[in-house]
């Protein structure tokens, strides 16, 4: 089932979505300074908190505002709730190379008391964040002035216990855990097990899993190494534990294959239990076919009865009892297909998106370049194109539909596929677990949209 | 050199197919638009070998697309009847980019046996380093107007040349330190070596009529690769003579 290219619009009547600017933060200046660049967006389980990873190491997290029941009109509002440097650059010695400080994911462990933990990773170190909010104080020390200078014990006359008081809120991050040195490649995934015990990371070539109360240790559940590395065709390129099968993971390559594994059948996961792949396209070969066939995302639906992939050109749905082909496939922008000779050389073949679904798993989002970003529905087949601009974005005005002309007669409020600029990519988007609000980043901003409310 | 030699063949090629080939004639060659992207591959390799952390999957992409480039034109005699039209049409500009490579390859005349069309010879994993670093390789004219990048890169960049050029020459130790200076395939080395003197950037020539597509431009990984190939061609040298 192929998904219609821009032929039927989401939004209008019944149970379609409307989607309504909401708020865009971040600089701007088109002036783009590189630290700036958003590298991930992850909301944390019940939505309420809305995390951003950065080129420069920053971790910035929003929090939505309670929703104030007068002016029902719109959900809260994401404001900032905590920033913290997550990582910072590092040299490596030894191959003198720099360790870049770009947060390259970022995962959200459930709440289990009042504090928010999330795991963060730069291409090197995995580390564990605690998020704790202050809102009281203890005041009343026998032994210490309220400005902290300790007393003269021999001016105590009377004995009082301290008490809290409220203050001002502060919300403090603090490094809990650092798990380093168990990746000589890049890591480009890290996942949390439904066990919320173990997590694994996924470099290009090995897959470790972790303990996460065990820093110094790791094991290895996936290695594709080859002895000679003049023999290395094929790298890891996302990985991610089932959302339900604390022993179940897969993971993708740049080879457009998915492995699914079990980690009961071996300690290495080598073997994989099924191999999702799709046959080639004989039509459509050529020497760009295995890069686009690369897959830059792979993410099970919350149910856990299927997975989406991402490759270059489309979003493929898989049903995890069904090998030899996805169930569902939809074009992005195909009309790229024609430029990917000039898409090769400057680069932007190459370029990663990623894709996710909605909380009921009967919608999946994904980016393109001119700043688009493309949902699909499964269920009604239908398709819309949108953009994250600034331009003509008022807080609650309904978002245009746009559409690329692939090629002929250009009509009106229809864009060129020559006139796209392809240095304004959409490469991160999330959508809240339970409601239709979506974070969607382009190079430095952040924009969130929300469904029309009444 | 090898595209040296394919020129020569391209236009022997193309008078041999005849009849084969004519329908072809009237789209700029398929064997030239195959050999611009095959140029365009390599010079993106020796970028990505150049960078202070290459994207291993990058790398490992243009790699396949380089040798599946390579394993065609070795099979060239079976005829394929499709021909890939995402390559599109090339102008006359991506000449340009050969020719450049000509002219370097021909300062290295008398190193390596110009090889006809399919032989493999100089990009196969199997070449052995010491038949190049044995060779005179002259100092790039261009290399002084290269600038230079900040020290600390170039010191960075420089080390990691040389810990690729000593991989290769050592006999293989199963060590650690193996592992450590493994990373690199030492094929895309060899490549490397090849192509040394090679003005970084290929003239780019647009596959389509993409006129308004802005090129991603990476001023920064370009001007350093240039040192780079100045310090490699400088490590040569010394090794040369030593």
């Amino acid at each position: 089932q192929i998904g219609s290219l821009g032929g039927g619009c989401m939004s209008g009547g019944g149970n379609d979505i409307q989607w309504c600017f909401s708020q865009v933060k971040g600089a701007v200046d088109d002036d783009v300074a590189e630290a700036d660049i958003i590298s991930t967006v992850e909301f944390n389980h019940s939505g309420e908190l809305l995390a951003t990873g950065d080129k420069g190491g920053r971790v910035v997290i929003f929090q939505q505002e309670q929703e104030n029941k007068i002016q029902s009109h719109s959900r809260g509002e994401y404001n900032v709730y905590s920033t913290f440097q997550s990582h910072e650059p590092e040299f490596d010695y030894l191959k003198s190379l720099e360790i870049e400080e770009k947060i390259n994911k970022i995962r959200w462990l459930p709440q289990k008391n009042a504090a928010q933990f999330l795991l963060s990773t730069n291409d090197k170190t995995i580390k564990l964040w605690k998020i704790s909010e202050r809102d009281k104080r203890p005041e009343g020390y026998n032994l210490k002035e309220e400005d902290g200078r300790y007393r003269d014990p021999t001016t105590v006359t009377t004995l009082r216990v301290p008490v809290f008081r409220p203050m001002d809120l502060m919300v403090e991050a603090s490094p809990r855990r650092i798990f380093a040195n168990a990746h000589t490649y890049h890591i480009n995934s890290i996942s949390i097990n439904s066990d919320y015990e173990t997590y694994l990371s996924a470099d290009d070539l090995r897959i470790n899993l972790w303990h996460l109360e065990i820093t110094d240790r790791s094991f290895n559940i996936v290695d594709i190494k080859p002895a000679n590395m003049e023999e290395l065709t094929e790298v890891i390129t996302a990985a991610e534990f089932h959302p339900n099968s604390c022993n179940t993971f897969v993971y993708s390559s740049s080879k457009g294959t998915i492995r699914l594994c079990d980690m009961r059948a071996s300690a290495l996961c080598d073997r994989h239990s099924k191999l999702f792949e799709e046959p080639e396209d004989p039509s459509n070969r050529s020497f760009f076919s295995e890069i686009i066939s690369s897959i830059s995302d792979v993410k099970f639906s919350h149910s856990g009865r299927y997975m989406m992939t991402r490759d270059y050109l489309s979003v493929k749905i898989w049903d995890l009892n069904m090998e030899n082909r996805p169930v569902e496939t939809y074009q992005v922008h195909e009309y790229l297909r024609s430029k990917l000779c000039s898409l090769y050389e400057n680069d932007c073949i190459f370029d990663k998106f990623e894709c996710c679904w909605n909380g009921s798993d009967s919608v999946v989002m994904t980016g393109s370049y001119n700043n688009f970003f493309r949902m699909f529905d499964r269920n009604t087949k239908r398709d819309i194109t949108l953009e994250a601009s600034r331009e003509n974005n008022k807080p609650r005005t309904v978002l245009k539909p746009r559409k690329v002309c692939a090629s002929g007669k250009r009509k009106k409020d229809e864009i060129s596929v020559d006139s796209l600029d392809f240095n304004k990519k959409i490469l991160h988007t999330a959508w809240h677990p339970k409601e239709n609000i979506i974070a969607v980043a382009t190079t430095n901003n952040l924009y969130i949209f929300q469904d029309k409310v009444n | 050199m090898f595209a040296r030699g394919l020129k020569r063949k391209c236009a022997d090629h193309e008078e041999d197919m005849g009849g084969a080939l004519a329908g072809f004639r009237a789209v700029p060659s398929y064997s030239l638009q195959r050999q611009s992207l095959l140029d365009m591959s390599l010079v993106k390799l020796q970028l990505c070998h150049m960078l202070v952390e290459p994207n291993l999957c990058r790398s490992v992409l243009i790699a396949n697309t380089v040798r599946q480039i390579q394993e065609e034109m070795t099979q060239d005699g079976t005829w394929r009847v499709a021909a890939p039209q995402s390559t599109g049409r090339a102008p006359l500009d991506r000449l340009v980019s050969t020719e450049i490579l000509c002219r370097s390859m021909r300062e290295q005349d008398g190193v390596h046996p110009a090889p006809g069309m399919g032989d493999d010879h100089v990009l196969g994993p199997g070449s052995e380093l010491s038949t190049v670093t044995s060779a005179q390789t002259p100092r790039d004219p261009q290399n002084s107007v290269w600038e230079m990048d900040s020290p600390r890169e170039n010191r960075g960049n420089f080390q990691k040349s040389l810990d690729q050029i000593f991989e290769t020459l050592e006999t293989r130790n199963p060590s650690s330190a193996e592992e450590l200076f493994s990373d690199m395939d030492s094929s895309y080395y060899d490549l490397d070596t090849v192509l040394t003197g090679v003005v970084s950037r290929a003239e780019p020539g647009p596959c389509d009529g993409l006129q308004g597509l802005p090129p991603v431009a990476t001023p920064a990984s370009s001007s350093s690769c240039k040192s780079d190939l100045g310090e490699l061609d400088h490590v040569m040298e010394i090794l040369v003579e030593t």
